[in-house]
């Protein structure tokens, strides 16, 4: 990992072993309670009120309810919708993720002049806010004043009303998404790019291989590991998408772009259902978990090779 | 300073002389079409922003003529420039968003450096729970627990104010992972020869700890910065007070979904975005290693 770049050298052995002291809890207090404020008790907490009838708008105090938050969720139909469009969102959106962040690496790669320019374009929207994505491409996206169907229409293409069609919705968001996030991607693979040893390809070249038979033999084979790493990140980021959705779309049309995340908002904070949220919250935390020990054993296998 | 920025200084120096060979490329045929593949996609990636740019220049009813021009009919114009800043509230918000990333890198970063360092040299009681429940709460994505958290800052009286908007949002143990690691790795007997000479633990972690860890403080501290400066969900959540309101909140806030005010909307994008392309413009090299070193271990 490239952490270690910034490292100093010359590891040495610890000679010696520090007293066992109270002292070291005055330095790790200061964090333990934000941590045991900010996120370990609202975790423990989502938990007691998913059994609750917990409502904001109600004045009853919560009264416990049993499962009755989890067997209402698995009977909500839009909870599966909202389900599906998050996978449709996480598949859709990693694969052109890794795939063009691999091809605007490798043309970077190839050392051409002029690397702070093609960098700054492809990194730049990274460091832009989600709602300023959202402001661009809401206004691109406008079916008879936006740029994309005036640039379509000038190749004789007639677009389509794109955020407001259920068809196109979900794919002008991941459009957006792509061009918001693939310079992340893309810095990954040029780091994973940088740590293969020129010698390799010195002594490819040596033996006569191609550019092409470069490029496959050597640096997409060794680039396995960070491949693993870009499409583990990529997903667990994916999966919690909120913000650029609720931005463009509102999950609308037809409910064609409501992610779970978002679901989990709308129950909470525009139905004040908190109880049922923290319960649909629970369902999406247990499905996360489940997702990152999988990958996590899948890329440590990797890894170890 | 051609391709350098993002490699590894131990490898650079492995292979020095060999890349500065490959970084010179022959004008062959398969280069120009390198130079045109990369012109176009990076053109099609700037397209937007530009683009924005541009609008943000032009008459409301130029930004909203159809057919659809770049350049406008009545020619360019500061006005909504001028409204922007006339009117108040992004500029507020610019002020609160500056103020409110700036006070959770610094408490980040202070809170996480005492916690990795204690993890990293000192012994104490419960040292491998706590650093256990520090890497676990890693794979805990936050966004999911906005709805408890909401609740609770509710009955702690938090909601609508700084405090409330800030203290979540300084919890970052992958950081404390990062900074860990790099703890590691600094000679010990540095602070011993201290230790020998009377300095408390404290003096040496200020005055040789810290100085020694810059380059990793201050990636940390970009990679902080820009996920505060640019983070929506919670400050949305928490606030309702417009004066409180952070950037990329106001600016959800105030603009309805689909009306037509285009070149409005795409000066307040482009200011909005203006602060952090700027600095990136300038320490390019330090963000992109930043986010690449902290990133990797962080996203």
């Amino acid at each position: 990992m490239t952490t270690s770049s910034l490292t100093p050298r010359g590891r040495t052995p610890q000679t010696r072993r520090p007293r066992r002291s109270l002292s070291g809890l005055l330095y790790i207090a200061p964090f333990f309670v934000l941590f045991g404020f900010f996120l370990a008790w609202p975790t423990v907490y989502g938990l007691y009120l998913s059994f609750t009838d917990r409502n904001l708008a109600g004045s009853a105090a919560a009264q416990l309810v049993g499962f009755a938050n989890y067997v209402e969720a698995f009977g909500d139909s839009l909870m599966w919708r909202t389900l599906g469009n998050t996978l449709l969102f996480t598949v859709g959106s990693t694969i052109p993720l890794v795939i063009v962040a691999l091809a605007l690496a490798l043309l970077v790669n190839l050392k051409l002049k002029g690397q702070w320019l093609w960098r700054l374009s492809f990194f730049m929207p990274y460091l832009l806010a989600s709602t300023v994505v959202s402001l661009i491409w809401i206004w691109l996206f406008n079916p008879d004043l936006g740029a994309v169907n005036a640039v379509l229409g000038a190749v004789g293409i007639q677009g389509p009303a794109w955020l407001q069609d259920p068809q196109t919705a979900m794919a002008a968001v991941i459009i957006a998404t792509v061009w918001w996030t693939v310079g992340f991607n893309f810095l990954l693979y040029i780091s994973g790019m940088q740590n293969i040893p020129e010698q390799v390809y010195e002594a490819a070249s040596v033996d006569g291989a191609s550019g092409w038979r470069q490029l496959f033999s050597i640096t997409l084979p060794l680039l396995g590991r960070t491949t693993a790493l870009v499409v583990a990140l990529q997903v667990l980021a994916s999966i919690k998408v909120f913000d650029q959705i609720y931005q463009m779309t509102s999950g609308g049309p037809a409910d064609s772009t409501r992610t779970i995340l978002e679901y989990v908002y709308d129950a909470g904070f525009s139905n004040y259902r908190l109880g049922y949220a923290s319960a649909i919250s629970y369902i999406f935390f247990v499905i996360v978990i489940i997702l990152s020990l999988v990958q996590l054993r899948i890329f440590s296998r990797k890894a170890g090779r | 300073m051609t391709s350098t920025s993002v490699s590894i200084p131990r490898r650079r120096a492995a292979v020095g002389t060999t890349e500065s060979t490959r970084s010179r490329p022959r004008a062959r045929p398969s280069t120009v079409v390198a130079y045109v593949a990369l012109g176009i996609l990076s053109l099609l990636w700037l397209a937007p922003f530009l683009w924005a740019i541009n609008t943000s220049f032009k008459s409301e009813t130029d930004a909203s003529a159809s057919p659809v021009t770049f350049f406008p009919a009545h020619g360019y114009t500061l006005d909504t420039w001028a409204q922007i800043f006339r009117a108040g509230s992004v500029p507020l918000w610019m002020a609160n968003s500056a103020f409110i990333a700036i006070a959770v890198t610094a408490l980040t970063l202070v809170v996480s450096t005492l916690a990795a360092y204690a993890f990293s040299r000192l012994d104490f009681p419960g040292k491998k729970v706590f650093y256990a429940l520090t890497i676990g709460s890693i794979m805990v994505p936050t966004q999911i627990f906005v709805v408890p958290l909401f609740d609770e800052l509710l009955a702690l009286n938090l909601v609508d104010t700084y405090w409330g908007i800030i203290l979540p949002q300084t919890i970052a143990p992958v950081m404390i992972f990062v900074l860990k690691r790099f703890f590691d790795d600094i000679p010990q007997e540095l602070e011993d020869a201290a230790r020998v000479d009377g300095a408390t633990r404290f003096r040496v972690f200020i005055s040789i700890v810290l100085p020694l860890s810059r380059t990793i403080l201050a990636a940390v501290a970009i990679f902080v910065f820009i996920g505060a400066w640019n983070n929506f969900l919670w400050p949305f959540i928490v606030t309702n007070d417009p004066n409180l309101m952070t950037l990329p909140v106001g600016l959800q806030t105030v603009t309805p979904g689909y009306s037509v005010i285009f070149a409005l909307r795409m000066a307040q994008a482009v200011l909005a975005a203006a602060p952090l392309i700027i600095v990136f413009i300038f320490f390019q090299r330090h963000i992109i290693r930043g986010i690449s070193t902290t990133g990797i271990a962080g996203a």
